[in-house]
């Protein structure tokens, strides 16, 4: 194996290429399990970690926040993501331990791209943008076109996902995890709701319940047409209630060693209820 | 840097050269085996027990889950180098006195993650020492000793100043 650390992006793109089978590793929490295991055996490594340009928070364009790929959890659970992105930061804050936050990244979420990874919902709910970089060329892709199924997404051997836009949204946004314990828990089901008051609309994303990341724009569409979604209106118990299970309808959950269909459905629609009441409480 | 290349770590403030290992190996497997650190525990080899928390660039995390070649430009310090003194820290003497120490496996990665919230944190609430070890798995003690050394710690500490 040979093992190469990068200080400056291009090192790493240039490595990138020149290696057909090389492995990318930034936090080391998903991709060192594989190795530790034998799951993996990668010939080429090329670590991340001291690249500082993935590692910074910028908000070059207004109402835009753009995240580097290499921010750890412990740094997006604080200001300026608390502020500008809360959802975000309640779901970096689910993720693990204080141990793994201090090394997991999103770039390392969007990589291994499960549909558990507790980001992704967060992305999905807010039309998060990812850019993705090679030695030569550089696109930016829509989260809901990067995510193809279980562990995929199109994502090109040589290129390395630099940052993730997430744009500010003016409301309320929530997200809320089931898992068997507090800590340290792969989720069963998840769900991140974001209530835009200017535009008066809700969006809402599910974890773990489909191979990707479920949109729910049929439940969405049915609140936009039925319900005052500005600031300050009111939601009754019937219509959260109604709104869970219609967003629970979209889910496509499986039984695993985890769980149930029946109870992840179940969990989408208290989840999505209570989120959709918190956030015109 | 390739396979069974020569390269060396910071860890508690000295430069250890790595010698005949294979590049692959975790930080945890390194210390341990290569630099004779037996301090760091190593059980689950998956993030998930907190037995190998070090500390790197001043954070707390799992040495299972770093490639330790990835590591040559970070600062790492272990439970050995938790303090230069050659008696045990407040922490630690708390945890003895306290009965936070039973097999004792889960103690140097708890000793590392308290010092390191107490650095941070000099005055957390309960929850938050709770959070602080809740990637620290002790199949001993059910916490309860653990949660009394770290408050006896931060006693000692106030009633110094
Ligand atoms: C004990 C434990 C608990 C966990 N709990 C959770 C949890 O609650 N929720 C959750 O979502 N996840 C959890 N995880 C999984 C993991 O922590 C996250 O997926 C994390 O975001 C991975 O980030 P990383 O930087 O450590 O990734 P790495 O392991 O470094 O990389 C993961 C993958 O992404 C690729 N990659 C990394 N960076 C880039 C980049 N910039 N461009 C392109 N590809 C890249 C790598 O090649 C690799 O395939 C847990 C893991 C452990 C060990
Ligand atoms: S051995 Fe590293 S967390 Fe268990
Ligand atoms: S004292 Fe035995 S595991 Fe904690």
């Amino acid at each position: 194996m040979t093992v190469i650390v990068a200080k400056e992006l291009t090192t790493a793109l240039t490595a990138l290429r020149e290696h057909a089978d090389a492995r990318l590793i930034q936090g080391g929490t998903d991709l060192m399990v594989e190795i530790n295991f034998n799951h993996v055996k990668p010939t080429t490594m090329i670590s991340l970690r001291d690249i500082d340009s993935l590692r910074t928070i910028r908000r070059d364009q207004p109402g835009m926040l753009s995240i580097g790929s290499g921010v750890p959890y412990s740094i997006i659970e604080e200001e300026p993501v608390l502020s500008d992105i809360p959802a975000l930061s309640q779901a970096a804050r689910t993720v693990g331990s204080p141990q793994i936050r201090a090394a997991g990244s999103l770039g390392g979420n969007l990589g291994t791209c499960s549909p558990a990874g507790d980001t992704l919902p967060v992305m999905f709910a807010l039309d998060a943008m990812i850019h993705l970089n090679t030695l030569d060329s550089s696109r930016v892709v829509s989260i809901h076109d990067f995510m193809t199924g279980v562990k995929r997404s199109v994502r090109q051997h040589d290129e390395i996902i630099t940052s993730i836009d997430f744009p500010i949204v003016k409301g309320w946004q929530g997200y809320s995890k089931v898992g068997v314990r507090n800590a340290m828990v792969i989720s069963v089901a998840s769900t991140c709701l974001v209530a835009d008051h200017e535009n008066a609309t809700v969006r809402i994303a599910l974890g773990s319940v489909g191979p990707t990341i479920i949109r729910c724009r049929e439940a969405e569409a049915w609140l936009k047409a039925n319900h005052d979604l500005s600031a300050g209106a009111s939601i009754s118990l019937d219509i959260a209630g109604e709104f869970g299970k219609r967003a629970a309808a979209e889910s496509s959950p499986i039984d695993d060693h985890r769980s149930t269909a029946a109870y992840r459905r179940h969990a989408i629609s208290v989840l999505a209820s209570r989120l959709l009441r918190k956030a015109y409480q | 840097m390739s396979a069974n290349e020569f390269y060396s770590l910071h860890v508690n403030g000295k430069t250890m050269p790595v010698q005949d290992s294979w590049v692959g190996e975790s930080l945890l497997y390194v210390l341990r085996e290569r630099l004779g650190l037996p301090g760091t525990k190593g059980a689950c080899e998956q993030g998930e027990c907190g037995s190998c928390t070090v500390l790197m660039n001043g954070n707390a995390v799992c040495a299972c889950l770093v490639m330790a070649a990835t590591a040559v430009n970070s600062e790492i310090v272990t439970v050995e180098g938790i303090t230069s003194e050659s008696t045990l820290t407040d922490v630690q003497q708390s945890f003895v006195e306290e009965g936070a120490v039973q097999c004792g496996f889960c103690t140097p990665g708890l000793i590392v993650a308290v010092h390191h919230l107490l650095e941070k944190n000099p005055q957390p609430s309960e929850f938050e020492v709770k959070e602080a070890i809740s990637g620290n798995i002790c199949r001993c003690t059910g916490y309860g000793r653990v949660f009394a050394a770290v408050e006896a710690t931060i006693r000692s500490r106030n009633e110094v100043k």
